[in-house]
């Protein structure tokens, strides 16, 4: 950081590139096999997991931030793929959706007062569907202001909307759109924007890779005149497999930005054209102009998330680098790679018995990058007649004690068979039994 | 694109990355992370990974409290205001976001001494680096003081932040013999580096005493320190009659040098080597001097007390230079220094967000600089932007913590382009916790017409309330919502445990819900039905009757409902009051035989042959019983 290198500043500034983060805790699932979704209640004082152990798990934080197992049953008679939560104006209601080739909904009751003493709640199963005739890739409900409605997309390239007619009576959902992508579709993702000036709109991802079958993303958008879906565009530079796709929060902009994992990170504007034909009859879908904003291939290989954070000031994804990496824009709209969480190679155990172990690693883990600042350990050690900490005890205070590492107490599930794990091909698998519902 | 200056920092995760994959999801603070394998066949546990983390530190809570308080204060401060009027205002304003810094300072210092932890010594480090970071800018760029006081601001910024010497000073002081210390000359030359003469000539007095024969030499040395010239700002000197005089004093002492006046005493000849400014005599007291800034600043006070904000540059760059060694590497304070001393109020503000890790600093500091118009002026057309920008993401930090999150709703308030949307995405993810936390998170929202959010709070505050069969607090929710449908369902539950217990709950909202009951058809007939009791109870029948017949001919009551108005109807109708009145008992039996055949119909279904039959059947006995021919009454509607 020599005066002498030091770039002028006229041009783009980068502001606060680095984003240092530390394990706060860490939780044992105890999930009997792999886990492929976490989600988090809107609050963030729930989360729910999914495993190909064919279970959810329903996690409620208490008042020091320890998670603690409230929940935890059988869902899905084959791998469970998703898990996502209702927004809490609906109550507190989850959708699952799974290779069994169906989606499902539950929903909590509120149970006996000895039970919440006990800190177990209960889900009930409101409603099975399983209209699609093949794996259940992803489950998705629509923007709040549209009600309560639940979309699936499925292997079979079927993407299907329900609704909720009567939001005190969840086992009653109606197919109410059927839309055919003609590719196995792999993700969906709702545009949140409630502007009157955007109609309801997602976008469907496929994992097909055939790359001769051109675009692998498309934008449905809702038409009022017609009352039905229609795309309104196909993204032809995605040729690659998509394994995830997530819109960002609006914050009010007339645009749209989409962020897409193929074989890399690619972040899309999409801009509505304003046409005069706004005001006529017609009942085109709107026109969107797409631009690429931004492409990392610092994955290397397949990306398979991506998600943005509330105010999607930064956008996360994971790879086949086995790290997740964290994209910010500065205020110029300019993005970098500003964080990375990575794997330390020391896997923790799920058995409970080794509580000293535990806080060595998860000390140790938080290591800002040594090149990052001159050296310096992140260069937040302005004076060096203070002492700085030792390395790895920094966040000495921050080790969770074993008491930390929770453990859930619900009953075991035991795996009915050998599972199928994700695979590209999915549409491809036979089914493991029959539906099982 | 501009070549990335810096590496993302790098987290490691306690989970094998071979081969693995690591899932994650996003909550409104923290990072989920967890082991999975997104193609083929673990472990199964999931990491909270968290950003912000100084937040959660509750020594800097205080920090973020009071400087909110400060921030807001500087928010009011009028565009209209004489700029020179604004300048003292904002001189001022700097002031108290620094001893707010001093304060959190010296709570931290305490809390060391009893308990030394790593945490607090880099809180202390922190706070220490941005202090003088900001003390500087103050000077620069706020205050931007003009060649001659400049200096002056310089030095005190200097001493202010180089304290040690006074505990020196008064260790030396305090021993037996002050003179004989060992430490006492350091103190000296320390005090003339700091151009404090004042205290340099009463420490030097201790010195003259013991050693009689160099007593003129001493009295030499006292003559030059209390001739040396200030700048005096309020007096009516210029800088050229002060840059004249001081001079004259320079050749002075260059004088005596030159003739050996202090040959014989060696720590006497160091000291006016340093008046006389040689710069090698200064940096033999590195160790006195311990940072090129301060060395900077000494340099100044002996060879260009005069010097413009537009050579500081020059000087700095040298003395940083001249002072570090070869081996040694500027740390970041001191390319921030430097850039300061550069006036590249950016570069000051890149380096410190990259450096701190911490919004606060550059959030609130690039506020106040851009509320000095110091952004637009200094280039690039985004100034507001930047400002804008940093406060966003500092508020955004502020909000993942459980209390906070209600200073950055200020924050959020002050940034015109962005802040609303911020607010509206952070403040709807508030935990509602308690009625009253949601009641809070609602003011705020109300007050900033985000009526969505105040509409789906409500909702959400409702939906809980009803899941745990506390049905006056979900309909006052639903109420506040403006959420008719809910509310129709509510009020139909309030029905139903009418019906199974045969008592109200909640009768005093139900009692006193005023114009709020016509959001809903069934809500009005909840409340006018509660009504209709009430006058029963307290025996006005007739009263009674009429509202219970205007309930019946509205046609609001809920089919379900019918049966129970109708028993309720039957006691009436013995009553002397109502069958004296003229035509209310006639008409309310009429009804009620509307309702029993319009009960009839629902229970077993309508063919032409009942309903004919039913239909003339009642128009028969209800006329002939009401005086009336058949034609009165017409036809009864279900």
């Amino acid at each position: 950081m020599c005066r002498t290198d030091r770039v002028p500043t006229a041009g783009i500034l980068w502001l606060a590139l680095v984003v240092i983060m530390f394990v706060a805790r860490s939780i044992a699932a105890d999930h009997k096999d792999l886990i492929h979704d976490v989600s988090y209640d809107f609050h963030g004082r729930r989360m729910a997991t999914c495993s190909s152990d064919q279970s959810v798990k329903v996690w409620d934080r208490s008042e020091n931030g320890e998670w603690h197992c409230t929940a935890s049953w059988k869902t899905h008679s084959g791998s469970v793929w998703r898990v996502t939560w209702a927004h809490p104006e609906f109550g507190q209601v989850l959708a699952s959706c799974s290779f069994d080739r169906t989606a499902a909904v539950w929903e909590e009751i509120v149970g006996e007062s000895n039970d919440k003493q006990r800190g177990l709640s209960h889900w009930i199963k409101r409603t099975t569907l399983v209209d699609s005739r093949t794996s259940v890739t992803d489950v998705k409900f629509a923007p709040k202001h549209m009600g309560l409605m639940l979309t699936t997309c499925s292997a079979d390239g079927v993407v299907r909307i329900y609704e909720a007619p009567d939001v005190m009576n969840l086992s009653q959902w109606s197919l109410q759109h059927e839309i055919s992508c003609k590719l196995s579709c792999s993700c969906i993702s709702w545009n949140p924007s409630s502007s009157r000036a955007h109609p309801p709109m997602f976008a469907v991802g496929s994992d097909d890779s055939n790359v001769t079958y051109g675009g692998k993303v498309q934008i449905y958008e809702y038409n009022e005149n017609t009352r039905k879906y229609a795309k309104a565009e196909t993204l032809m530079t995605v040729t690659d497999a998509v394994h995830d796709i997530a819109f960002a929060p609006n914050l009010g902009r007339s645009f749209h930005v989409l962020a897409i994992a193929t074989k890399d990170v690619r972040i899309f504007k999409l801009v509505p054209m304003r046409s005069d034909r706004k005001e006529s009859t017609s009942t085109g879908p709107t026109k969107l102009e797409v631009q690429i904003v931004a492409q990392f291939d610092n994955h290397n290989s397949q990306v398979w998330r991506v998600s943005w954070n509330i105010t999607s000031t930064l956008l996360a994804s994971s790879g086949d680098d086995g790290c997740v990496r964290l994209w910010k824009a500065n205020y110029m709209d300019n993005w970098k790679c500003t964080g990375i969480l990575k794997g330390d190679g020391s896997p923790l155990t799920s058995s409970s018995g080794q509580p000293t172990a535990m806080s060595t690693i998860v000390g140790s883990s938080v290591q800002t990058s040594q090149n990052a600042l001159n050296g310096m350990s992140a260069g937040r050690y302005f004076f060096p007649p203070l002492d700085p900490p030792r390395a790895g005890t920094r966040y000495g205070h921050l080790l969770p004690p074993s008491s930390l590492i929770e453990h859930c107490d619900a009953e075991p599930i035991q795996p009915q068979q050998a599972l199928p794990y994700r695979l590209s091909s999915r549409a491809l698998l036979p089914l493991p039994e029959a539906e099982g519902q | 694109m501009e070549e990335l200056d810096v590496e993302p920092a790098i987290t490691n995760i306690p989970a094998a990355s071979d081969g693995k994959h690591l899932g994650f999801a996003w909550g409104p603070g923290d990072i989920l992370a967890y082991e999975t394998l997104y193609m083929a066949p673990g472990c199964s546990f999931i990491h909270e990974v968290r950003k912000d983390e100084d937040i959660y530190s509750p020594i800097l809570r205080k920090l973020f409290n009071e400087s909110h308080h400060i921030f807001v204060g500087l928010q009011t401060i009028r565009e209209d205001l004489p700029s020179k009027n604004k300048k003292t205002q904002f001189v001022s304003i700097s002031k108290n976001y620094r001893s707010v810094i001093r304060a959190c300072m010296e709570e931290l210092q305490q809390v060391l001494q009893k308990w030394p932890r790593n945490m607090e010594i880099r809180y202390v480090s922190i706070l220490l680096a941005i202090e003088l970071i900001w003390n500087l800018c103050e000077v620069l760029f706020i205050d931007a003081a003009p060649a001659g006081p400049l200096l002056l601001h310089l030095l005190d910024w200097v001493r202010l932040h180089k304290g040690d010497v006074d505990e020196k000073a008064r260790e030396v002081l305090q021993s037996e013999s002050p003179a004989e210390h060992h430490d006492y000359w350091d103190v000296v030359v320390s005090y003339v580096l700091q151009g404090r003469f004042e205290e340099a000539r009463q420490m030097l007095v201790k010195q003259a005493t013991l050693q009689p024969a160099a007593r003129n030499m001493y009295k030499l040395m006292d003559t030059l320190l209390s001739k040396m010239p200030f700048y005096n700002p309020g007096g009516t000197q210029t800088l050229t009659e002060f840059d004249v005089k001081w001079r004259h004093w320079h050749e002075e002492v260059d004088r005596c040098l030159q003739d050996n006046s202090f040959a014989s005493n060696q720590h006497l000849e160091i000291i006016c080597k340093i008046l006389v400014g040689d710069e090698d005599t200064l940096l033999e007291h590195k160790e006195l001097l311990s940072t090129w800034y301060h060395f900077l600043v000494t340099r100044l006070l002996f060879c260009h007390p005069t010097v413009k904000p537009t050579e500081l540059h020059y000087y700095a760059q040298s003395c940083m230079t001249m002072f570090l060694d070869l081996r040694s590497v500027p740390e970041p304070l001191d390319s921030i220094l430097l850039a300061a001393f550069e006036f590249d109020i950016h570069q000051v503000i890149k380096d410190c967000s990259i450096a701190l890790n911490n919004w606060w600093f550059v959030a609130h500091l690039t506020d106040l600089l851009d509320h000095c118009k110091l952004l637009q002026s200094h280039n690039l057309h985004f100034g507001s932007n930047l400002r804008e920008f940093l406060l966003l993401e500092y508020a955004s930090g502020l909000f993942t913590h459980h209390s906070l999150w209600q200073l950055a709703v200020d924050y959020f308030d002050n940034c015109p382009e962005f802040g609303h949307v911020y607010l509206e995405l952070q403040i709807e993810r508030v935990p509602l916790d308690t009625e009253r936390k949601a009641l809070k998170v609602l003011r705020i929202c109300e007050q900033r017409q985000m009526s969505e959010q105040v509409r789906s709070i409500c909702k959400i505050m409702a939906m809980r309330a009803l899941r745990n069969n506390r049905l006056g607090s979900a309909l006052s929710w639903s109420i506040r919502a403006k959420d008719a449908a809910f509310a129709t369902l509510i009020s139909e539950r309030f029905l139903q445990d009418y019906c199974a217990r045969g008592t109200f709950s909640d009768l005093d909202l139900i009692d006193n819900l005023g114009p709020a009951m016509l959001l809903s058809d069934r809500l009005t007939f909840l409340v006018k039905y509660r009504e209709f009791h009430k006058l029963y109870e307290e025996n006005r029948f007739s009263e009674a009757a009429k509202l219970l017949l205007s309930l019946i001919t509205a046609k609001i009551a809920p089919r379900s409902f019918w049966m129970t108005l109708l028993t309720d109807a039957l006691p009436l109708l013995e009553q002397k009051e109502v069958s004296h009145s003229a035509h209310c008992p006639y008409l309310l039996l009429y009804h009620l035989t509307c309702l029993v055949y319009g009960f009839i119909v629902f229970c077993y279904g309508s063919s032409c042959k009942v309903d004919q039959l039913l239909t003339s059947l009642i128009k028969e006995s209800v006329c002939r019983f009401a005086g009336l021919g058949p034609e009165g009454l017409g036809t009864p509607k279900v």
